[in-house]
């Protein structure tokens, strides 16, 4: 899923100035479940631009909505109608979902509330982390389901450096060294010869920005 | 989620002295706080009556939406009360309580409404004494801090 969270709320309202009807626009999916811009969010920070609002003595229009997913034009279909009463959208998806808004409402503002910060999974409560880069070239199954190209700070092929420290990495000492990782798992599965074998250097032709996908 | 009622707020009435009178809404622990509150009466102790009890089976219900649209509404103070650290019927409840009320007063800085209109406090059941007590501490601090700039006086 993609991980984002929510902008300061001083950088909201500074960009949301000059806009008097606006809709907040959540998104049900990756953002809902890293709890930074679903149904419950949507509500939040609406009240809490309302508050603001209030408290200054203005009276904006504040609606809210949530879609199932931002990043496809089927599901906007819905706000056709609200979209009309509204001079801005403040979206609380990923930068995807700002795309896809803008891109099916091209004459109406949209706003990012949030910051897009990486794919990823939750480790415990509140804490989410990246696992994917989306390199377009995928080496897991050489690396026992560990990806060196993210989980490595350096992104190394072949590790580990040597600023490997007891499991821990040079650059962060809060942070695992991946290759580490990978060498332990490796040897629970009784595969190290795996570890021995030498990885060319990286193709970073295999995804050229901007990515396109087409099924054949 | 459930809804807060639309009508949380009255008609400010004012003192002779022309002194306003805070409206503070105070979210209890069915287990603890509100219990206290029923001990408190039973116990004939007098406490402001400007505090207005909603009942939550657990004060870790409550949500940061909750909050806010009692501030909308035009509530001068608002407080949660739970149970006691370690003692929560639920087990975590309370904690988590007080992590939301952390960030909900991070939104009331920001808001400009600040953070000190709202309070968590923590209790037993057995403490009646206790919720008078607290009653007096937030109607005192909210007549300090003046109406909210929300509905003014």
């Amino acid at each position: 899923m993609i991980v984002a969270k929510q902008k300061d709320l001083e950088v909201i309202v500074g960009m949301l100035q000059g806009y008097e009807r606006i809709l907040v626009l959540g998104c049900g999916t990756c953002t809902a479940i890293c709890l930074t811009g679903g149904d419950r969010e949507v509500g939040i920070l609406a009240s809490s631009l309302r508050l603001a609002d209030k408290v200054s003595g203005k009276n904006r229009l504040l609606k809210e909505h949530t879609v199932e997913r931002q990043c496809e034009w089927e599901f906007l279909d819905e706000i056709n109608d609200q979209v009309k009463e509204v001079d801005a959208i403040l979206s609380l998806g990923c930068g995807v979902g700002v795309q896809a808004i803008s891109e099916r409402f091209p004459d109406i503002p949209v706003l990012p509330g949030l910051d897009t910060l990486f794919m990823g999974m939750p480790q415990e409560e509140s804490v989410w982390v990246e696992r994917c880069s989306g390199c377009g070239n995928c080496i897991l199954d050489k690396t026992a389901g560990i990806c060196p190209v993210t989980r490595c700070t350096k992104g190394l092929l072949n590790g580990p450096c040597g600023g490997t420290n007891n499991g821990k990495c040079e650059v962060d000492p809060e942070k695992d060294c991946a290759w580490t990782l990978i060498y332990q798992r490796l040897e629970k599965q009784g595969k190290l010869e795996l570890f021995d074998e030498y990885h060319p250097p990286r193709n970073f032709q295999a995804v050229v920005r901007p990515g396109r996908f087409t099924i054949k | 989620m459930p809804q807060l009622p639309n009508n949380l707020i009255s008609t400010r009435e004012m003192t002779s002295e022309n002194q306003f009178e805070p409206e503070i809404i105070a979210f209890s622990c069915h287990y603890c706080a509100y219990a206290a509150a029923d001990l408190a009466g039973i116990m004939r102790l007098q406490y402001p009556t400007n505090i207005k009890l909603i009942k939550l089976p657990c004060s870790g219900t409550v949500d940061i939406l909750h909050i806010l649209n009692a501030f909308e509404q035009g509530a001068d103070g608002v407080f949660v009360a739970g149970c006691l650290r370690g003692g929560c019927h639920f087990v975590e409840g309370n904690n988590r309580a007080e992590r939301r009320i952390e960030r909900a007063k991070d939104i009331l800085d920001k808001v400009g409404l600040g953070k000190d209109r709202l309070e968590m406090f923590f209790m037993s059941s057995s403490e009646g004494p206790r919720f008078a007590e607290v009653a007096r501490e937030m109607t005192d601090r909210i007549r300090k801090l003046g109406p909210s700039p929300i509905r003014g006086v």
